[in-house]
């Protein structure tokens, strides 16, 4: 192993490789700085340019693509709102507000640092347990995907912004509009009223950046006056990066990075889930788990920290997907694994032993690439901060107009801008009206998930207690109860009602039997571990006297 | 009439749409063999969509009107809305042009004639919004087109 691993290391420290990773990450904080422009479509740019390289150079450049591309969404998220990439969209949440209340530097800092950590304790994972953790991918059936996708649709009432009913109304209309066009299944039309266009539905892309582009920048220049100032007001003259700041607010949150990271992480564990899930799922934990949850949206640290940390982290769990298993954790992976094809290297279970040197290399890059990213991304912070400074009216009209070019690159399709207008002219009704639009763009990226896997689950056996009887489905059911009702929970805490106490308690006892039914020395010891904690918890409460509300 | 507020209106029209899109599934063609046919789906959320909906109503119609909000006149409504709807008109104007002048001129004049329409038209500014507008989207036209090699839409006229 270490042999290898030294190897590895030869191969990856050459300058020619660091400069061509430099070279990547760069055009990664770009790509993912541009609405609309993917790190997928970046790395699918790049693969062109790494025919003629070798593997490890190949692989290494487009690392830096996809590490820099993660880190380059939260740019655009906290300095005009606009998720860069889908991975970004919690990091408007609280990034933005920041920026708002003139603390730039720290609003891009915290994103930063939290995306180095959950990158670093990502890298750490995929070195030492590898092969244990892509065994789970394996694990998973069409049943506990479906239960996996219905609790992350759960998340939907937390992020309602007070108003329950407006919330869900908004989700669940987010899946219809990922269901109009062709079905994956079965390939024919719905709901498309005849219209030819429609036949291929909605591109989740041009939604998004139509909901939120559109409704952040036209909010904020409705105000003329307000529109012909910039975003941070003059008076600061010196906009730097709060680096110490930062890395402080970082550790103070330690649990908060790796809780987020550890939700990134096992969401890239699995095939076809990536960083535009965990992302949303680390965001709501980190809500639930927070004593102000209430804060959360007004620029909290423990907000950006969520977000970023789980995006990168979910870059290392695709990795370990991608090599144990020979199956892409995600699209970028997906075509990482065509970089690998082209060089005649078939990715298989059996790709780390086969090729020990090319893994580690890829493991070692991965590393280097996170360091590399806090490097640059320092340097051109500078640059970023000045955008502030533009009046809003100039910067406004020149994004919405980067948005069009970054959807168009898409597919090369004008219906995708039209698509843009149209989810642009909606989200700002939307928000007028009080309908929140992060459930909406939670239903568009989940419901094609929950129909394939709901279709298939169907296909394979009609039985159907297999959603709640299966432990991973059972799992996901579990927390998406607790999730639903996490609402009236929080209500009944604060109005000191006593069955409110006994909440976490009920959760943890709960959780623990899928876990033991899972099966396996260490699982079954968790669940009991689990158990007990929960008995304690109960008797606990049990005995704390009763107070008013 | 009293009791017609906003969320009441907005939960009729979204109650008649769940409606239409609910009729639109029994014209979706049958796939044979198929397990779950492609209809299921959509029912499945449409029906939740409509039980939502109905909530919605009944809550907005035991919700009491707010009276404490103030009717704004017209000048001030138009004031308020000019900016967005500037914006969605010239961006409208924009997609209608750009088959005929393409990215670059469309995406110039799009930029040019929104930023003079909103902001400031004095000299100065007018050369400021002319010198961002060429900048701004040229300079990203050419990293697409000659960097990246994406082909941008080409005008039909130039």
């Amino acid at each position: 192993m270490f042999e290898n691993i030294f190897a590895a290391f030869g191969n990856v420290f050459t300058l020619y490789t660091l400069m061509l990773m430099a070279i990547g990450v760069a055009c990664g904080l770009i790509a993912g700085s541009i609405p609309g422009f993917t790190i997928t479509m970046a790395v699918v740019l790049t693969l062109p340019f790494t025919f003629g390289m070798s593997p490890i150079e190949g692989l290494s450049t487009m690392l830096g693509v996809y590490v820099g591309g993660l880190t380059g969404g939260m740019f655009s998220s906290a300095i005009i709102g606009i998720p860069g990439t889908p991975s970004a969209i919690t990091t408007t949440f609280d990034a933005f507000p920041m920026t708002r209340k003139g603390r730039p530097g720290l609003a891009l800092g915290l994103g930063l640092w939290a995306s180095f950590f959950g990158g670093l304790l990502s890298a750490i994972v995929l070195v030492v347990l590898a092969p244990t953790l892509a065994a789970i991918g394996l694990e998973f059936g069409p049943w506990d995907y479906f239960m996996l996708v219905c609790f992350a649709l759960t998340i939907a009432a937390s992020l309602s912004d007070g108003d329950l009913i407006k919330g869900l109304i908004s989700g669940v209309f987010g899946l219809v509009i990922a269901a109009v066009g062709e079905d994956a299944i079965n390939g024919a039309e719905r709901l498309t009223f005849g219209v030819e266009n429609l036949g291929s539905g909605f591109d989740f892309l041009p939604v998004l950046i139509g909901l939120f582009a559109f409704s952040q920048l036209l909010s904020d220049m409705s105000d003329s006056e307000a529109a012909k100032k910039p975003m941070t007001s003059k008076a600061q003259k010196v906009i730097r990066m709060e680096h110490l700041e930062s890395i402080k607010l970082c550790f103070k949150h330690w649990g908060s990075v790796i809780r987020s990271s550890s939700i990134g992480l096992f969401i890239g564990l699995l095939p076809a889930a990536g960083s535009s899930i965990s992302n949303i799922l680390a965001y709501d934990q980190e809500k639930k788990a927070s004593k102000h949850p209430e804060k959360f949206g007004t620029g909290v640290p423990e907000g950006v920290i969520a977000s970023e940390a789980s995006n990168n982290a979910t870059a290392g769990g695709a990795l370990i997907t991608m090599m144990a298993l020979g199956i892409p954790g995600d699209a970028v992976t997906a075509v990482m694994l065509g970089a690998l094809t082209i060089h005649n290297i078939a990715p298989s279970p059996t790709f780390i032993s086969s090729q020990p040197t090319l893994a580690y290399a890829i493991m070692i890059a991965y590393f280097m690439a996170n360091f590399m990213t806090l490097a640059l991304t320092s340097g051109s912070l500078r640059m970023f901060l000045l955008v502030t400074r533009i009046p809003l009216y100039i910067l406004g009209v020149v994004i919405l107009l980067y948005c069009a070019i970054g959807v168009f690159t898409l597919n090369n399709s004008m219906a995708d801008i039209w698509t843009l207008l149209i989810f642009g002219v909606l989200g700002f009704i939307m928000v007028r009206n009080g309908f929140p639009l992060t459930p909406m763009v939670l239903g568009v990226v989940l419901g094609p998930l929950a129909e394939i896997n709901l279709s298939r689950a169907i296909a394979t056996s009609d039985d159907l207690t297999l959603f709640f009887t299966r432990p991973w489905a059972l799992f996901f059911f579990v927390m998406a109860v607790f999730s639903v009702f996490f609402p009236v929970y929080q209500a009944a805490r604060n109005a000191k009602k006593r069955w409110a106490t006994y909440y976490a308690a009920a959760f943890i006892a709960c959780l623990a039997v899928p876990i033991i039914l899972m099966g396996g020395w260490f699982r079954t010891g968790l669940g009991i571990a689990f158990l007990l904690v929960a008995v304690l918890m109960f008797v606990k409460r049990s005995r704390a006297p009763i107070t008013p509300a | 009439m009293k009791r017609l507020n906003r969320d009441t209106v907005t939960a009729v029209l979204l109650l008649l749409f769940c409606g239409l899109l609910f009729q639109q599934t029994f014209f979706v063609r049958k796939v044979p063999f198929s397990i779950m046919g492609s209809e299921v789906w959509p029912r499945v959320i449409l029906t939740a969509l409509f039980i939502l909906l109905l909530i919605y109503l009944f809550k907005s119609l035991i919700t009491p009107p707010k009276n404490t909000v103030e009717k704004r006149p017209l000048k001030v409504w138009i004031e308020m809305y000019r900016n967005p709807v500037l914006c969605f008109g010239m961006f409208f104007l924009f997609l209608l042009i750009l088959p005929y002048l393409g990215m670059l001129i469309s995406g110039i004049l799009f930029v040019f004639i929104t930023q003079t329409l909103i902001g400031s038209r004095d000299k100065r500014s007018l050369i400021l919004h002319a010198l961002v507008s060429v900048g701004a989207v040229g300079g990203m036209w050419a990293i697409f087109r000659f960097g990246l090699g994406v082909l941008m839409p080409a005008g039909s006229l130039f």
